[in-house]
């Protein structure tokens, strides 16, 4: 086996109260494509920008080339020849191709740029790549897969050694997939060694040589890919955590009565999928992050816009084009993302477990503030928020608490359709479980729950039946009975429903 | 309120100042049936800027900005003068109650235009409104045709020079808006509602919020509010100009606003504050001619005492005199021991 280009030991890096990093070990060689593995938190972006040098590391050592390094910013790690090329293309889009392949290092003769010089070479470089565009025209004139090359040609221009690719497939469609695997087979060949992030597990095993896997800031392994299973792979990132909490009860089944809401293959940011959720049903929806998952509750929220299909609720055929329609359905949504889709943090705790309730009733008919009053003390005691001032600013609260706020939100309106994204992603052990009963007690009381969340086993606990997602795509839908185990759901994830 | 204390301190301030410099300046008296004195000049003449400056602080707390209430102010003292000089009796009450209409229907019109453009087309505020700050004016030469239109009419002249009650009919004006706002925005929902869009505008769209709607309410009443300081502003001296109505009060409103608390960067936002923001403003042009500073830097004495204004009222800069005087003088340490005094 080579030499390693790059070798990371016991890398630990922490943050106030996470340790986001605990001991890992990472090697990178010569000429092979590298992926990283892990959920969302595993410490994937914590160890890129440690080793990018956006972040410092509080204890192990990084060797470049059998040099000991420490990189006090990205621009000394670039010049190391550690290149990144994110999801987001950081180029000027209005400057041509070729200017910015040269962004800063223009060849010059007498202080005047040699225009004709930086044009054949950047065509030349290109073509390296099989990539013969015009590079005298301005780089948002391509596509975003081409900009992603062209950033990479930049890169190895710049006598790049490790080139760091983070996400760089989440926005471009198979052919352009290609078109990038081919270009990077193609850097592998030169020696350069190159680490790959992307949640599409197809793509990893058709791209990536070996894979290191973390989990909660660990190292669980480094694997060939060839030789680690599919389904192994899903267990190891899931991580199989003993039930600790058993089945909160076994679950009666949901009551049979008219399905609340019918999806006959809608479809929009995801391919078109039919989906039936009952009254009083849990429906839990499984699948690694960026499956679908998300797309699917957006589009029962009137959050996105359907592209085809039907939809009825209650009943009733309806177009849901703001989440206010449906809203007015019965539906409510509690969003994955707390900070941008959730949270109003300069308004208080108060304001902001009011907010969908006042919006429903618009700007004339104020909630009169006793009744505001009452409302959040019996939220803050049902949920147990702490702490339980009503008039703290919501940002001053820790995550599990503001998740238990929205959810309060949406549960003041007393919906049908209870849609939660993720609602125990970061929080706390405690918190977490008083959110799982609060789901079988709302479901007991006849309200419907789609149920999302990365973890098998909390799915597994509180749904009814189980619909799995993979490359945003409805691959299966499973009843919750005793033949039902989180193996048999990873399987259906890590082969996509075929049997 | 907490919040209002450095507002409210600067103001007592730079009042006790002018204190100084004229006798009798707190001395308010009642002459024929008016009540006169130099506070109550502050309130008369300040009266269009605190106007604007509310409309501006719900722009404001909507994330957005409006440079275009200066224009605004233009067009709606053209627009109502021009009416007024085609009445055949200029004092008819209700051929002038008609070219009030006329004029603010139009100052909404544009505001709502300005809404539009922000909330549906998704444009920028400060580029959405600087369309209608430079085309605004244009549109005012357009109506008042080039000239300066001049007007007698004594119902209009009540708006911005008028008595009523004793008190200048202005201050009346600005307290009812005054108290229709705090009305609307706290003992209503409106209030929070604003103050969620501009805190984050997808939670509020998630939650159910029709930030469209809101929006353009927002700006068509900022403009609403620019033109009835318009018509003050008109009214006061009997005509209307095209040209330099209004000019830069844009500036003077969102100062007023920022000074009041109200932060760019939308959510919280408190109209009395603005209010103080408006009347710190206003009392520093009365400061500037009662002291007599020299005509060609009066902007410079402006800008000097604006910006110790806005040094004082953040709390970065608060917090860093205060830790530099409460620190005990440094020990003495023996020579050639390097010392780093943080500041």
């Amino acid at each position: 086996m080579a030499e390693a280009i790059l070798r990371m030991t016991g890398i630990g890096k922490e943050f106030p109260g996470v340790r986001a990093l605990d001991g890992v070990d990472f090697r990178l060689l010569p000429g092979e494509v590298h992926a990283l593995m892990g959920e969302n938190g595993a410490g994937k972006s914590t160890l890129i920008k440690v080793l990018t040098g956006v972040y410092s590391i509080d204890s192990g050592e990084i060797e470049l080339a059998g040099d000991r390094v420490a990189f006090a910013g990205p621009l000394e790690a670039q010049k190391a020849g550690i290149s990144t090329v994110y999801q987001e293309v950081n180029l000027c889009r209005n400057l041509s191709v070729a200017e910015n392949v040269f962004i800063g290092r223009e060849p010059r003769k007498f202080g005047r740029i040699k225009w004709g010089e930086m044009r054949r070479r950047t065509t030349a470089l290109l073509r390296q790549l099989d990539l013969p565009i015009d590079v005298s025209k301005p780089l948002s004139h391509y596509s975003l897969a081409i900009q992603q090359m062209v950033a990479i040609a930049r890169a190895i221009d710049i006598d790049a050694r490790v080139l760091i690719l983070d996400e760089p497939t989440s926005s471009l469609d198979a052919g352009e997939v290609a078109q990038l695997f081919r270009v990077m087979r193609r850097l592998k060949e030169q020696g350069i060694a190159i680490l790959f992030v992307s949640h599409f597990l197809d793509q990893i095993y058709e791209i990536a040589d070996r894979m290191t896997i973390l989990r909660n800031g660990r190292l669980v392994g480094e694997y060939v890919t060839a030789e680690l299973p599919q389904v192994e792979l899903v267990g190891k990132m899931i991580g199989r955590e003993l039930a600790e909490l058993e089945r909160l009860d076994e679950r009666p089944p949901a009551r049979t009565s008219d399905p609340l809401v019918e999806a006959t293959d809608l479809g929009g940011r995801v391919a078109p999928f039919s989906l039936t959720i009952h009254e009083g049903e849990v429906v839990g929806l499984a699948g690694l992050l960026g499956s679908g998952r998300t797309e699917i509750a957006r589009l029962l929220f009137g959050a996105d816009h359907a592209a085809s299909g039907t939809l009825r609720i209650g009943g009733d055929q309806v177009t849901l084009r703001t989440p206010r329609g449906a809203m007015a359905r019965g539906v409510a949504f509690c969003s994955e993302n707390r900070r941008e889709e959730g949270l109003v943090p300069e308004l208080t705790v108060r304001e902001n477990l009011i907010l969908a309730l006042q919006a429903r009733r618009g700007w004339s008919r104020p909630v009169p503030r006793k009744k505001q009053d009452e409302l959040v003390a019996k939220y803050i005691k049902a949920l147990n928020i702490r702490p339980d001032n009503p008039e703290m600013l919501i940002r001053n609260l820790s995550g599990g608490n503001q998740q238990k706020v929205l959810l309060a939100r949406w549960l003041i309106l007393e919906p049908r359709l209870l849609i939660l994204d993720e609602p125990t992603r970061g929080i706390d052990v405690g918190a977490k479980a008083e959110i799982q009963k609060l789901v079988v007690e709302l479901s007991d009381g006849g309200m419907a729950v789609l149920f999302i969340s990365a973890e098998l086993d909390e799915v597994l606990r509180l749904s009814h039946k189980v619909a799995v997602l993979r490359d945003r795509r409805l691959v299966a839908e499973l009843p919750n009975d005793d033949t039902l185990t989180t193996d048999v759901l990873m399987e259906t994830i890590a082969s996509g429903g075929a049997k | 309120m907490k919040r209002l204390a450095w507002p409210a301190g600067i103001l007592a301030a730079l009042l006790l100042v002018n204190l100084i410099f004229t006798d009798h300046f707190f001395q308010i008296e009642i002459k024929d049936g008016h009540l006169y004195g130099s506070l109550i000049d502050i309130f008369r003449f300040g009266a269009p800027l605190i106007l604007v400056a509310l409309g501006m602080t719900l722009v404001i707390a909507t994330r957005g900005i409006d440079l275009s209430v200066g224009s605004v102010v233009a067009i709606t003292g053209a627009m109502a003068c021009l009416e007024i000089s085609t009445l055949s009796s200029q004092d008819s009450i209700g051929g002038v109650l008609g070219a009030i209409g006329i004029a603010l229907g139009l100052a909404v019109a544009l505001g709502v235009g300005n809404g539009f453009l922000v909330a549906i087309v998704g444009i920028q505020p400060i580029i959405a409104t600087l369309i209608l700050m430079v085309a605004g004016r244009g549109l005012a030469q357009l109506i008042t045709d080039g000239q300066i239109i001049t007007i007698n009419s004594d119902p209009y002249k009540l708006i911005g020079g008028g008595y009523w009650l004793t008190l200048p009919f202005s201050i009346i004006i600005v307290a009812v808006v005054l108290a229709l706002m705090a009305f609307v925005t706290r003992r209503l929902a409106l209030g929070l509602l604003i103050e969620s869009v501009g805190g984050n505008a997808e939670a509020s769209r998630l939650s159910g919020i029709r930030s469209h709607g809101l929006l353009i309410v927002v700006y068509a009443f900022c403009a609403l509010c620019a033109g009835v300081a318009g018509l003050m502003i008109s009214s006061n001296v009997s005509s209307a100009d095209g040209n330099n109505a209004g000019l830069w009060i844009e500036l003077d409103a969102i100062l007023a606003v920022v000074i009041g608390g109200t932060s760019l960067a939308g959510g919280r936002f408190s109209l009395g504050g603005t209010v103080l923001g408006a009347l710190i403003i206003q009392t520093l042009t009365t400061t500037i001619y009662s002291i007599g500073v020299p005509p060609e830097t009066t902007l410079l004495f402006k800008a000097l005492v604006v910006t110790i204004v806005c040094l004082l009222q953040s709390p970065a800069f608060r917090a860093k005199v205060f830790r530099s005087r409460r620190k005990p003088a440094p020990p003495t340490v023996p020579a050639g021991e390097k010392v780093t005094v943080r500041t």
